[in-house]
């Protein structure tokens, strides 16, 4: 393999050390921050555990309820309690699911990768085909259509992309299931039951996300479409499919491919409306249930997983981008 | 034989295509504000107004959208929800124009390590999802208008802060503003008198281009049951109360709040790329949402 022994290996591995190391004070703030917010809001974890007892409990009682809980400390002592925790793989419990919050975590986070994955897959190669096949003629028709489209699509909010695709493909044609993981009764999830329950959620997902990847691809490849090398290859007579496939994609797609890894805020975001739309057990739909029954430990583990996804997803374009370019140095 | 004709003339949409853009963009803005101003005092109906024996009608020339599940007008009852959601919306989008203005005009007019400092707090937001943000924010402070409020000012104030610093940063540079330091003028008066004129343009208009952004963001959270209270019909709300009607194969409750979200948003994109062009002409255009 002389592709992979000519990638500049010890330049990358020095930019991916020098990221982590810069996303560890990056952790940090967000996990302070989360506490703060928490400290600062007007919610009570030990009203909220005692539920209506806590009316007529003794003082005494919810004192040592709030003890329990560690909800007594200043604010700067349960973030340290939490991050010793959390480096020993002790994230608390969720009240919301019953459950360790690494287990949750851990049970669920496979099915969240599973469905962004495909989504993203079929965003890129969608928007790839529709941005080239606008980008061929800027101005006619199609690419007004699928301009047009790309536009109101990215308008158009998830869920209820989502609940239109349940009622057009669940109800009204019956070809789908319209939502969960498996078939109501089914206890365990085989693959084939999986694979249909993910086509319409990675789809919404997918179209959720396409506007970005069509309106850039057309601006990619349209844009050497007008650059000399094109130009070039038409005056040597080479075919149109030749010259749109072999010279302006590759010339257009490369900035967009590159820009992959910084969609992961807005693929989070699409995922926290589409999972939840569809009852999909992964880790978004479980954010959206400990926001609304205010799962405190869940909520802060979630949100630091989520944030250093983003990051990863950042180093991932850096060195897409100084793979892409080699004017680029890996020093970011 | 390869066409080799390329069409640069047509390479960028038609002429009268984009004044037909824009003409539309125009008169559907118009229409929203319109009714979304005027239908609330001057219609004697009531968007409440429950009518059991006519629930869920599909659309008719008596109910244009439809009813909903308890028989109520669907067409009014959204003109109601898009009300609710642009005023939250436009107060959610000035929020985050006056933080991200106020912290990028900071950055760029004190430079040195404080500039450094707040953009690494720039980067810092960037690195949270803004929809999970904003959804840790309402959950901590319970749903309601100011925590969404404050959710979409929190989370979307990142790109205007950018704007203006960059803009403050080239406008630092030119001679008039050398010019009025040289004439003895105050720092206060440089940045309030020369900086801050050429700054609000861009404001402006990323205040305009945020509106529809923060529409999104509480419909997003009124969906999830974490935005405005239910009696704050909003959109998103309504979309959520539709869930039960549409399950039952009643599409009419769901399509229309979601088409009232989509429409204003391209046209205010389409009236937004045309004052873009003006500001800048060298830009296009083309990728604005």
């Amino acid at each position: 393999m002389s592709i992979l022994k000519s990638l500049p290996w010890g330049p990358m591995a020095r930019m991916t050390g020098r990221r982590a190391l810069l996303a560890v004070p990056v952790l940090l703030a967000v996990t302070f921050g989360v506490f703060a917010i928490a400290a600062a809001s007007p919610f009570d974890p030990v009203k909220a555990y005692a539920g209506t007892a806590g009316l007529t409990a003794s003082q005494e009682n919810l004192d040592q309820i709030r003890h329990n809980l560690g909800v007594d400390q200043p604010l700067i002592t349960r973030w340290w309690d939490w991050l010793t925790g959390a480096l020993t793989g002790d994230l608390g419990d969720s009240a919301s699911l019953r459950a360790p919050v690494s287990q949750v975590i851990g049970e669920r986070i496979g099915w969240s990768v599973l469905l962004c994955a495909l989504a993203f897959v079929l965003a890129v190669l969608l928007g790839t085909v529709l941005g080239v096949l606008a980008a061929r003629r800027r101005g006619g028709l199609l690419d007004r259509t699928v301009t047009g489209a790309a536009y109101a699509l990215e308008a158009a909010p998830p869920f209820w992309l989502g609940l239109l695709a349940i009622w057009l493909c669940a109800l009204k044609f019956g070809m789908l299931p319209a939502g969960g993981l498996t078939d109501t009764g089914s206890g365990t999830a085989t693959a084939g039951q999986v694979a249909r329950h993910v086509v319409l959620p990675a789809l919404v997902l997918a179209v959720s996300q396409l506007p970005w990847f069509v309106l850039y691809v057309r601006q990619g490849v349209g844009d050497a479409l007008a650059e000399d090398p094109v130009r070039g290859a038409r005056s040597r007579g080479l075919r149109e499919r030749t010259v749109l496939l072999q010279h302006a994609l590759r010339s257009g797609l490369l900035p967009v491919l590159t820009l992959i890894g910084s969609r992961v805020p807005e693929l989070i975001t699409g995922a926290l409306l589409v999972e939840t739309v569809f009852s999909w057990p992964g880790i978004a739909a479980a954010t959206v249930q400990a926001a609304t029954s205010v799962d405190f430990p869940l909520l802060a583990a979630l949100t630091v997983l989520a944030t250093a996804a983003v990051l990863a997803g950042n180093l991932l374009s850096d060195l897409l981008y100084g793979l892409a370019d080699p004017r680029v140095a890996f020093d970011g | 034989m390869a066409d080799l004709t390329w069409h640069p003339a047509r390479s960028h949409g038609g002429r009268d295509h984009r004044s037909l853009r824009v003409g539309a963009s125009a008169v559907i803005m118009a229409a929203v504000l319109l009714a979304v101003l005027l239908v609330p005092p001057l219609v004697p109906m009531d968007a409440q107004a429950v009518d059991l024996a006519a629930k869920l009608q599909a659309p008719s020339l008596a109910h244009p959208f439809g009813t909903d599940e308890v028989g109520r007008d669907l067409l009014l009852r959204c003109v109601y929800g898009l009300r609710v959601s642009l005023l939250v919306g436009v107060v959610a989008a000035l929020t985050a124009t006056v933080i991200g203005t106020a912290v990028g005009a900071l950055a760029g007019a004190l430079g040195g390590w404080a500039d450094r400092a707040v953009m690494r707090v720039v980067d810092l937001f960037s690195s949270v999802p803004h929809l999970l943000l904003g959804i840790f924010i309402v959950a901590m402070f319970r749903p309601g208008v100011w925590p969404v409020i404050i959710s979409v000012g929190l989370t979307h104030w990142l790109s205007t802060a950018r704007i203006v610093r960059a803009e403050v940063l080239s406008l630092r540079g030119r001679p008039f503003v050398d010019a009025a330091v040289s004439g003895g003028a105050s720092r206060w008066r440089v940045a309030v008198r020369h900086l801050l004129p050429g700054v609000l343009p861009r404001a402006g208009l990323a205040a305009v281009l945020m509106v529809p952004h923060a529409i999104w963001h509480e419909s997003a959270l009124s969906f999830l049951g974490l935005g405005l209270p239910a009696h704050e019909a909003s959109l998103g709300i309504m979309v959520n109360s539709a869930r039960s009607s549409l399950l039952a194969g009643d599409w009419w409750p769901t399509l229309f709040p979601g088409l009232f979200i989509i429409v204003p948003t391209l046209a205010v994109a389409g009236l937004a790329g045309a004052w873009r062009e003006r500001l800048d002409p060298r830009r296009r255009s083309e990728l604005m949402l």
